[in-house]
């Protein structure tokens, strides 16, 4: 087995570069730290690249298929024997898949912040929290043991906590990185009990053995089947409660509510941490134990299956009435994480039956690369006009060639146009649909008539709609730093889909051939270019047609705009429910009822010994009287006692 | 290693303070003493690995020395892992309440001799092999703090030093009773009644006893370790305390408390403590719970980091009260690690305090503006507390997690979840806390201009954070140290 301890340096960089520019970098190494974090993270790609090819093209497969190797273990903490959290690192497709996302797309996002956030105040401060969730994601994409991953996952949450409030001084930016906090925390909480599950009956931590234990015929698997809780057995629970915290990071309904807020964060972060890396991660959890839940657990893969479609659909419809330029954009991320999701919930025993494995992972891919670019080019915009709002921009095409360009190219990708990457890892979500469940199909059909829809109505919106547009103050498209990622980016967009992904990545490791994709591309395909021609109808020229379309629409679009009131919702049952009838009770009862008591338990002694304390009152003659009536008493008892 | 050095150690301290005459010379004579005191506990961490090392097993270091003959008591120390452990901690709350005590104004002497005094009483309290020793130390650091608190402290003051006091005399009391039990249950065919520990662990004292007297111990202990439902000293003790003595009574004595209900309590009656087990556990996971949701709704950041403070020595006692190896472990690492946090976090109110005068969240905001670096700590003790992972928190919480799951039971599976769900609440209030007092707006006006911390402050942080972060980063070592049977 060739030696891939250097493996540890990938993630040790950037967190290298968040210590150092955590301790230094606001007072002394202000200037330079971009550079510093930039540097760190450009050896990791350099790293990462060598490790995908080396395991990919060289070492990594015996026999035709691709192994797991673990690079690197150590003991962290130790709960019994076989029971211990191990940081390891682990390399299989999928892991190597992703830090060559992971650490590209923070490589490109870090490049692009040299030029967008220059000026800034806390300039270090910003690429330290940009190090720490890069270290993290990539401990999280590289994790072998269920508890590591929890222990990076939690870390990822806390570095996008710190970034969307990057901007702390804005209540709105404050109140928007609590609330992602606070609903993945609680998503986690999920994930934790889950994994308390899964652990006591796998007797391990470790994914391989844990994976091994359940799929295979084994004492552990006949335990955690046969036990069950409230009528369903303890396996689906597990497997359940860990997909919820994959829920809640990945922002499916019903636990997406924090991840159009969290644009409230500086665009290169919406572009690494809330459109590309980690908001897949919980696609890539549900991928990780992927055998667990296709092999022994085909009743959960349908939840997941249809909260895929559920958010795929749902966020889709609710893109095309948001104004937002980023909120559009986060709307649409939720509904391509959907996909991916309900790709993974598509597998079916059979031949080709973990295709949507393959095409999940696929567009995960893919995904990164157009969503990114989607990002990066709102940032410039947005640095262009300043503002979010779509009514505030419109014939940008001419002003900013560069970025009009890698726009199209990356909303040509998203609404799966040929030959740009979105399309290939599309169709191959479609097909796998399509052979596991027709009404998941129809949905993933929909959608993709709607992406293409709301995808080209921001398209249009923002570069046609008038003609003009900004021009005051106008600072161009920005310096080369924010050129170069978004043309790399492009790139990317262009090109992803032509990886022969089905030969690299597939759920048992053997190379797998391109399904033909053929005929079967022409029904969504036309549906696209039906919803941008539809698009382009409505929002190309300035005109009333969008709102008179909004009227057909009526009551559907008046709750679409409201998000469906899910926000709504949750402010009532936490406000209302949670502070209300449980902590402000609590509170009183502790001051008033517990402390009463105790208090009063104080006061009742103190009033005895305030009745009592008559006595010592000084007068000679009173301690006479009470020594007299004393014998009195003692010479009864005594004749009583003696007669 | 003469183990007595860390009692005496301390008390030279404090006469030396005593004697100073210079201006500020106390603060200084503080200083080296506690220093001392830490490169002690840290030699004494060495010396103890190097004999665990060569095989030497069960207490190491005992010294024996004759104290009241007729009745047989003794002054007997001697350290195992969870002891050393519970002295490097203390050792180095003891630094950080010194360095952030520098500018006390009036009766600074008596300050740190009161200190001092209390530091002793907790340092021979870890140490003592013989029961009456330990009462007797356990005594030694209550009084301190009720004049700490009466004289140097703020608000209501008086009532809450005479709450504490009485409510821990009262702990005391039951703890006495107890422990006269223990003894009284100890002679008979095996000798003459006797204080020592190692001899009682022997014996094995009678079921009858061990029920009579178990929960006597355990609510006394546990009174120091907020008990629900006398938890209710604790956040006007912590809240009027000046900032030494708040992080010196939640950071060491509230663990004095759980010390004492692993050391004597469990570990003599183990019959007992399995039969009220579920008692325990019920009332620590309602101390969880509830101390949580209380917390959300404070509006003081020493009310909000004392109630958090209930729900988190609820963990302590939740993963006693468990009695596997695992959370018994996670138990004392939850001791220690909160013994760290929330120092930390009563240091940084204490600074925010000394600046903005006052403590109350509406009031403040925007203070990561003003100084960064007192921001800073306050947002890395909230994060541990909500377990973040690479802080010591996390630790601590996943192995009460990880030990109280092995508890097999549907009861004890759902107080675990429910312990869990803790976490989600303590998610709540730490941001709500951090939201508004740290970031967001700067709400006065006058609070520009105001400085950052000072090196004493610093330093202090600074020593309280690597504690944390090297527990949160590598906590192997912690787990092998305390290696619980």
């Amino acid at each position: 087995m060739p030696n891939y301890a250097y493996i540890i340096l990938i993630p040790l960089l950037p967190l290298a570069a968040f210590v150092v520019l955590g301790l230094f970098g606001r007072k002394y190494l202000r200037g330079i730290s971009g550079v510093i974090g930039t540097g760190a993270v450009l050896i990791s790609v350099v790293l990462s690249l060598w490790v995908a090819y080396g395991y990919f093209f060289s070492v990594g497969k015996v026999d035709g298929v691709y192994q797991p190797v673990i690079a690197w273990k150590a003991v962290w903490l130790s709960f019994s024997p076989g029971l211990s959290i191990d940081m390891s690192i682990i390399l299989d497709p999928i892991s190597v898949m992703m830090i060559v996302v992971v650490s590209f797309v923070s490589f490109m996002v870090h490049l692009f912040s040299l030029g967008y956030m220059k000026g800034e105040e806390r300039f270090g401060t910003y690429y330290a929290f940009l190090g720490l969730f890069t270290f993290s994601m990539l401990g999280l994409v590289l994790s072998g043991n269920i508890f590591e991953i929890y222990i990076f996952w939690e870390l990822v949450g806390c570095s996008s906590f710190l970034l969307i409030g990057y901007y702390f001084d804005r209540p709105t930016a404050v109140a928007a990185a609590k609330k992602a906090f606070i609903v993945t925390r609680f998503a986690d909480l999920g994930f934790l009990i889950g994994i308390l599950i899964l652990s006591l009956h796998a007797e391990t931590l470790d994914f391989r053995t844990l994976i091994q234990r359940f799929t295979e015929p084994s004492p552990q698997l006949a335990g955690i089947t046969s036990a069950s809780f409230l009528g369903i057995s303890l396996l689906s629970w597990g497997l359940t409660l860990v997909f919820i915290g994959g829920a809640g990071k990945s922002a499916l309904f019903p636990l997406h509510i924090w991840l159009p807020d969290a644009m409230e964060g500086p665009t290169p972060v919406s572009a690494l941490i809330h459109a590309a890396t980690m908001v897949v991660a919980g696609v890539y959890l549900v991928a990780r134990l992927y055998p667990v839940y296709a092999l022994s657990d085909p009743a959960v893969l349908q939840v997941i299956l249809f909260v895929g479609a559920i958010s795929a659909l749902l966020a889709a419809v609710i893109a095309c009435t948001q104004t937002d330029i980023k909120r559009v954009l986060a709307y649409s991320t939720m509904s391509q994480i959907g996909y991916m999701m309900f790709a993974l919930g598509t597998f079916h025993s059979g031949e080709e039956g973990a295709l949507g494995y393959t095409a999940g992972m696929f567009h995960l891919f893919t995904h990164a690369f157009f969503k990114a670019l989607l990002f990066l080019c709102a940032g410039v915009i947005i640095h262009k006009v300043h503002s979010n709002e779509m009514r505030d921009m419109g014939g940008l095409r001419r002003s900013m060639p560069l970025t009009h360009g890698c726009f199209l190219i990356a909303c040509l990708a998203i609404a799966g146009i040929p030959p740009f990457s979105g399309f290939f890892s599309k169709e191959e979500i479609l097909l796998a649909a399509y052979r596991a469940n027709k009404f998941v199909y129809v949905i993933g059909l929909l959608t993709s008539c709607l992406t293409a829809f709301y995808m080209f109505r921001l398209y249009f919106s923002v570069f046609w709609w008038r003609e003009g547009g900004v021009s005051a103050g106008d600072h161009g498209e920005g310096p080369a730093s924010m050129k170069i990622p978004l043309v790399v980016l492009a790139a990317g967009a262009l090109l992803a889909g032509f990886v022969p992904f089905s030969r690299l990545v597939t759920f048992d490791g053997a190379a797998m051939d391109t399904p033909g994709v053929g005929v079967f591309a022409i029904a969504p395909v036309m549906l696209a270019i039906l919803g941008i021609l539809l698009a382009g109808y409505l929002y190309r020229k300035e005109s009333d047609r969008p709102r008179k379309a909004a009227g057909v629409f009526g009551v559907l679009y008046k709750l679409a705009y409201h998000k469906f009131y899910i926000d709504e919702i949750y402010s009532f049952v936490t406000k209302k429910i949670i502070f209300n009838l449980i902590g402000r009770p609590a509170a009183w009862i502790d001051r008033n009822i517990v402390d009463g008591l105790m208090n009063s338990l104080a006061g009742v002694t103190a009033r005895i010994s305030a009745g009592i304390k008559g006595f010592q009152s000084g007068r000679v003659q009173d301690y006479v009287l009470y020594f007299f009536a004393g014998i009195a008493v003692l010479a009864v008892l005594f004749i009583y006692i003696y007669t | 290693m003469n183990l007595s050095l860390l009692v005496l150690m301390p008390l030279i301290t404090a006469i030396v303070v005593l004697f100073s005459r210079r201006e500020g010379g106390a603060r200084w004579v503080s200083l080296t003493g506690v220093t001392v005191q830490l490169l002690l506990s840290f030699g004494l961490l060495i010396l103890y690995w190097k004999e665990r090392a060569a095989g030497s097993m069960g207490m190491l270091f005992e010294y024996r020395h004759v104290w009241f003959k007729p009745l047989n008591i003794w002054y007997h120390v001697g350290v195992d892992g969870i002891s050393v452990a519970m002295i490097l901690l203390t050792a180095v709350v003891m630094v950080a309440a010194v360095l952030v005590s520098w500018r006390v104004q009036s009766w600074d002497k008596e300050f740190f001799v009161l200190l001092l005094f209390l530091s002793a009483g907790a340092y021979g309290f870890f140490l003592s092999l013989d029961l009456f020793t330990l009462f007797f130390f356990l005594e030694i650091s209550v009084i301190p703090k009720f004049l700490l608190i009466g004289i140097w402290g703020s608000g209501k003051k008086e009532y809450s030093a005479m709450k504490l006091a009485l409510m821990l005399m009262g702990g005391s009391a039951l703890v006495f009773v107890g422990l006269l039990g223990v003894y009284y249950n100890t002679g008979g065919a095996a000798g003459p009644y006797t204080f020592d520990w190692p001899v009682i662990a022997q014996v094995h004292l009678p079921v009858e006893a061990q029920r009579r007297f178990f929960p006597l111990l355990f609510v006394g202990f546990g009174i120091f370790t907020a008990l629900f439902p006398f938890h209710t000293w604790v956040p006007d003790g912590h809240s009027s305390a000046p900032t030494a003595a708040s992080m010196f009574l939640a950071g060491i004595s509230m663990k004095l408390g759980g010390y004492g209900c692993l050391r004597v309590a469990v570990s003599l009656m183990p019959i007992a403590a399995r039969e009220y087990s579920p008692v325990i556990i019920l009332l620590a996971t309602i101390a969880i719970v509830y101390g949580a949701f209380a917390t959300m709704m404070q509006k003081d950041l020493k009310y909000i980091n004392a109630y958090s403070s209930i729900s988190h020595c609820g963990f302590i006692l939740l993963g006693i009260g468990m009695l596997t190896r695992t959370a018994v472990m996670g138990a004392v690492m939850q001791m220690i690690s909160h013994g760290l946090m929330t120092a930390l976090f009563f240091a940084a109110i204490g600074m925010i305090y000394d600046r903005t005068h006052t403590r109350l969240v509406e009031r403040l905001g925007g203070l990561l503006k003003i100084m960064p670096f007192i921001s800073t700590i306050f947002v890395i003790a909230g994060l541990c507390s909500l377990g973040l992972p690479g802080l010591s928190g996390f630790v601590a919480e996943v192995t009460v997690f990880m030990g109280s799951w092995q508890r097999t039971g549907e009861a004890y599976r759902i107080a675990t979840i429910l312990a869990c769900a803790s976490i989600v609440i303590t998610a709540v209030y730490i941001l709500r806390a951090t939201g508004q007092s740290i970031m967001g707006p700067v709400k006065d006006q006058q609070y520009y201009g105001l400085a950052d911390a000072t090196w004493n402050e610093k330093l202090a942080a600074v020593i309280l954070g690597a504690g944390i972060i090297a527990i949160g980063v590598a906590p192997f070592w912690l787990s092998d140290l305390l290696n619980i049977k």
